[in-house]
């Protein structure tokens, strides 16, 4: 196969595909055709898109390559689309990006962070499969661990797991010292 | 000293802590808390002047500043050789408000990231609402089949068995069904039911209405429990004509 020609049938493979595509998948199809040679081609395919500020875009998201429309375009995309904007609610993100950071972890460890319950937001993660259970808690109850799935990566835009921006970690901000543990009374007395 | 409070909607107790911190600018390692307390509780005092449903989690928290606050009074070390000399009261709420502000951070980066169906589109991305409209409720099978045991009971009493010969198949009953919505969008469940006279005739088209909602071509609700059943075309609609007349041609031929 020539080398335009796998370009061609690598579009072509990107415009049908339902999700994101791996390599590996292209590899499989394209039998003959080395990764090396996909990888370039996904690579100069991607840049070309976005250097020509075309209105369809190469990500890589969940492990794989998928056809999206840039940001710039939303309104009209989406005016296009009609229906209504899914829009995500506060509890919903702060319990994702918990389970996001934390996997595996139980109900019981988020909602000790949350300080609230979280029954009905997991409830909506899980049908939205956003999350999943992974596995059991060896503690008492045995209560189900959850962790983050390829829909999430995807909705995401995110490659893998590694590409979540890093937390802040804790120990960088630092207690101030209070001498003797205490607060003088009219300190109190004042707030 | 009068303390005004705005009422917003608070996530949690450790959501409405936070705001209160950064409303009083004070630091989360150094929390002013006799403040603090009197600011929470009388937000508590508003939400439920409000008639707003405080849960628990609200009133735990509550009686945790009252606590650290009570500590923070007692002098330090003299009478209780148990408590651990040097410890700051209010370290385990410092501990979990910086913890909490962490992950409420890092949701805030995750929903700047190009969301899919909002920033950006894939082709089989299409959003797919299909949520009934806001303040309905879906309705079970079971009180489905209740309200066709309420259609089975008024119709007439056959006297003399008569045998029809027209026959009437579910996917017949399927596309007349599509064509209805197609027109008036929605209608009762009950005007399904109005020109029908025969038991068979209502179960086939309590069957279609079952398979149509299998297709996710309509969607049945109601009001709230006492009000009518309402049917809906949803996002499935054309895709599941199509397939109804697939279905049917291809009977058609092995009948053949």
């Amino acid at each position: 196969m020539e080398r335009e020609e796998i370009r061609s049938t690598i579009e072509s493979l990107l415009f049908v595909a339902d999700g994101p595509q791996s390599l590996q998948r292209f590899a499989e199809v394209l039998d003959g055709v080395d990764r090396e040679t996909i990888q370039s081609i996904l690579n100069e395919l991607q840049t070309e898109l976005e250097a020509q500020n075309r209105g369809i875009r190469l990500a890589e998201v969940a492990g794989g390559y998928q056809l999206r429309t840039p940001k710039s375009n939303a309104d009209w995309v989406k005016k296009f689309l009609g229906g209504r904007p899914s829009r995500m609610g506060k509890a919903t993100l702060e319990t994702l990006a918990i389970i996001a950071y934390r996997q595996p972890i139980t109900k019981a460890e988020i909602e000790a962070i949350r300080g609230v319950d979280v029954d009905g937001v997991i409830g909506t993660l899980l049908e939205r499969s956003l999350i999943r259970a992974v596995a059991r808690k060896d503690v008492p109850g045995r209560p189900f661990l959850y962790g983050t799935t390829a829909e999430f990566l995807q909705l995401f835009n995110l490659k893998d797991l590694s590409q979540l921006p890093t937390l802040k970690e804790m120990e960088e901000i630092s207690l101030p010292e209070i001498p003797g543990g205490t607060i003088s009374l009219d300190q109190l007395e004042e707030s | 000293m009068s303390t005004s409070v705005q009422l917003e909607i608070f996530e949690g107790p450790l959501d409405l802590l936070l705001h209160l911190i950064k409303k009083n600018e004070v630091s989360i390692t150094d929390i002013p808390i006799a403040t603090i307390t009197e600011q929470y509780l009388a937000t508590l005092d508003l939400m439920q002047s409000f008639n707003l449903d405080v849960a628990g989690e609200f009133l735990v928290m509550a009686a945790t500043l009252i606590h650290i606050k009570s500590r923070m009074l007692l002098p330090v070390g003299e009478d209780e050789p148990d408590e651990e000399e040097g410890v700051d009261p209010r370290e385990e709420l410092v501990r979990r408000l910086l913890e909490y502000q962490r992950y409420k951070d890092a949701a805030a980066v995750l929903e700047q990231r190009e969301i899919l169906t909002r920033d950006v589109f894939a082709r089989s991305a299409t959003p797919t609402e299909e949520a009934g409209p806001r303040g309905f409720r879906e309705l079970s099978v079971f009180e489905l089949l209740g309200a066709l045991k309420g259609i089975l009971d008024r119709l007439p009493q056959d006297t003399v068995h008569e045998v029809t010969l027209d026959k009437i198949t579910v996917r017949e009953k399927m596309t007349l069904l599509l064509d209805l919505l197609r027109v008036s969008g929605s209608l009762y469940f009950e005007s399904l039911f109005a020109e029908v006279r025969s038991r068979l005739e209502v179960v086939v088209t309590f069957l279609a209405m079952l398979e149509l909602v299998k297709l996710r071509a309509i969607r049945i609700f109601q009001a709230k429990l006492t009000a009518p059943i309402m049917i809906e075309a949803a996002a499935g609609m054309d895709e599941a004509a199509v397939q109804v007349v697939l279905d049917e041609t291809e009977e058609t031929q092995n009948g053949a």
